[in-house]
């Protein structure tokens, strides 16, 4: 039994991802800290160069290798290259930061692009096997960038949680596959789903469905298993949560569509239901508690769990439609998130953190145009047009309309009002109270430049999103 | 033997983990051997159905999960360590500075 050669062509962008990682690992030792900046530009170059060769190696063709654990299709192709795309941002925009910080180590990128491989792992899965051993590559390496900081108090506390509440939820979620090894005799996705299309549900089955919907959630941040978010998000350093909050979110998705829909997708009007209550709890909980935070990390990490929300909206419907405006929402979200960590980072400097809502007081003045960055980025979180936000929003509810639960529409139109509140509340800071604080923002011109791209792209893909979901409904189509 | 009986063991084991993690609030290194429970509880649920599925897909299912399980401690220790220095106590409720 050895692999057909063509299996490794396949796999060729986690393998050069893997080796090019191995590889600054090692230069990373011999560099001294002046010549560090040299990890960061191979870190990028590895990303430039697995963008194109994902790219080259994708035809459009859903193919299968090493007897089915692993899928090159579509989605996996145009998930990986959002996934290059956010993490070459979370890796512009942590370096000056860490490196004011005296954290400017290789390690940040090195279990970055390990962290990367295993959403790239995810996102190509097409076992039980290969869903897990991506997730817990992917877990591993941001646990340890979470401590990464391993002086600061807050950072380890954030991490015990991360690592507690993480490997619950690995535990829940293998425990759900265990079971539904046992229901079918297999690992194979595609087996799982022709193996359960022939049953009719049984309790067994809705108790694995269950198990994994759960640990899913947990993964997701979704409530009530949502406790780890906030404290990740607020104790982590900046770039880390960054990181956590963008790239990981898209991995997230992958592993939503791989075990949900493609290998129980016969369960749908099990899960249906679960999704529905754990969807609303994460607009409700994660909109109004949003309102009470004055720590803007803390913000987001509430923000976070209301777009979860509105992704597993998409999902619950089990159309394409639904899959391809989630897919479109969480891509889009990646980018909202990663330029809304980036304003914090232009923000801080060394010994200070603008992590709180007072940090951006009266911004307008200092900075006109980082301000109006900022609003866009707000703006876009909270749905309002033209920002890619709103068309985001927008397909989510198409699709809910689409399979008649208008209701659900509806409430998910009401809590995205209370969450603008606190959106355009960051807005009114900015623009109508006097600045505190005067110190001229950082000078880095990759960071202002990558800021400025990342802010108008959420504007043009919203005054032109129609490229970009196209390319969702031939993914999911396909 | 029936497959029940494993099934069962494999319950028992992974809501006594799952007990341990929620209700323990003293111990973190108890919390560490609460997770590497609940994995050896999966690791029966996996070889009972291998065996009596007569796959072998599942058995190489645990090998993995015990290489993964091997990780995830180092990791879970390491960080316990950095815990330990930063704060001088490992008392699962003192672990409460964020809030909110």
């Amino acid at each position: 039994m050895i692999p057909a050669p063509g299996d490794f062509v396949l796999l060729l962008p986690e393998i050069f991802v893997l080796s090019m990682a191995c590889v600054i690992l090692v230069v990373d030792l011999y560099l001294s800290d002046d010549e560090r900046v040299i990890s960061y530009w191979l870190a990028q170059l590895t990303l430039l160069f697995a963008a194109v060769i994902t790219l080259s190696v994708g035809d459009g063709q859903s193919q299968l290798a090493f007897y089915g654990t692993y899928i090159a299709d579509p989605m996996a192709t145009t998930l990986k290259v959002a996934i290059y795309l956010v993490t070459a941002l979370a890796f512009l925009y942590a370096r000056h930061y860490l490196s004011e910080r005296k954290l400017f180590k290789g390690e940040y990128y090195v279990l970055g692009l390990f962290a990367m491989l295993g959403m790239m792992v995810l996102v190509s899965a097409h076992s039980l096997l290969t869903v897990y051993l991506g997730l817990e590559l992917l877990s591993l390496s941001l646990y340890a960038m979470v401590a990464f900081n391993r002086d600061a108090y807050p950072c380890t506390e954030a991490a015990m949680k991360y690592f507690v509440l993480g490997a619950l939820a690995s535990g829940m979620l293998l425990y759900g596959m265990s079971m539904l090894y046992g229901l079918t005799g297999t690992l194979d996705i595609e087996l799982i789903a022709q193996s359960l299309g022939r049953q009719t549900a049984t309790g067994p089955m809705i108790f694995t469905a269950t198990f994994i919907v759960v640990g899913l959630a947990f993964k997701l941040g979704a409530v009530p298993f949502h406790m780890w978010v906030p404290d990740v998000y607020q104790g982590a350093p900046t770039p880390v949560t960054l990181f956590i909050g963008s790239a990981s979110k898209i991995a997230a998705f992958a592993m939503v569509m791989r075990l949900l829909a493609e290998s129980i997708g016969a369960l749908q009007p099990a899960w249906e239901g679960m999704l529905v209550a754990l969807a609303l709890l994460s607009l409700a909980i994660g909109n109004v508690v949003a309102i009470a935070q004055t720590n803007l990390k803390r913000m987001l990490a509430y923000s976070t769990i209301s777009h979860v929300g509105f992704l597993l909206l998409g999902i619950l419907s089990g159309t394409q439609a639904g899959y391809a405006a989630s897919m479109f929402y969480i891509i889009t979200y990646a980018l909202m998130s990663a330029g809304a960590f980036g304003m914090i980072i232009l923000l801080s400097r060394a010994g200070f953190e603008a992590d709180e809502i007072d940090d951006f007081k009266g911004l307008n003045q200092r900075n006109s145009w980082y301000a109006l960055l900022m609003l866009i980025l707000m703006f876009s979180m909270a749905g309002v047009p033209p920002t890619v936000g709103f068309y985001a929003k927008l397909a989510v509810l198409q699709a809910v309309v689409g399979v008649d639960m208008v209701w659900l529409a509806a409430a998910a139109v009401l809590f995205s009002v209370i969450g603008a509140f606190y959106y355009i509340r960051l807005v009114k800071v900015m623009y109508f109270d006097q600045a505190e604080d005067t110190t001229p923002l950082a000078e880095h011109f990759d960071l202002r430049f990558g800021l400025s791209a990342n802010g108008l792209a959420i504007l043009l893909l919203g005054l032109f999103p129609g490229s970009l979901m196209n390319l969702c409904l031939q993914v999911m189509a396909g | 033997m029936v497959l029940a009986d494993f099934l069962i063991l494999g319950a028992v084991l992974f809501g006594l983990s799952v007990a341990g993690i929620f209700i323990n609030r003293k111990n973190v290194i108890i919390l560490l051997m609460a997770i590497e429970l609940m994995l050896l509880a999966v690791n029966m649920n996996f070889i009972a159905f291998s065996h009596f599925l007569g796959d072998i897909s599942g058995q190489v299912f645990v090998f993995f999960i015990l290489t993964v399980a091997a990780a995830e401690s180092a990791i879970g220790l390491a960080i316990l360590v950095v815990l330990f220095r930063n704060r001088h106590t490992i008392n699962v409720e003192e672990l409460d500075s964020m809030k909110g």
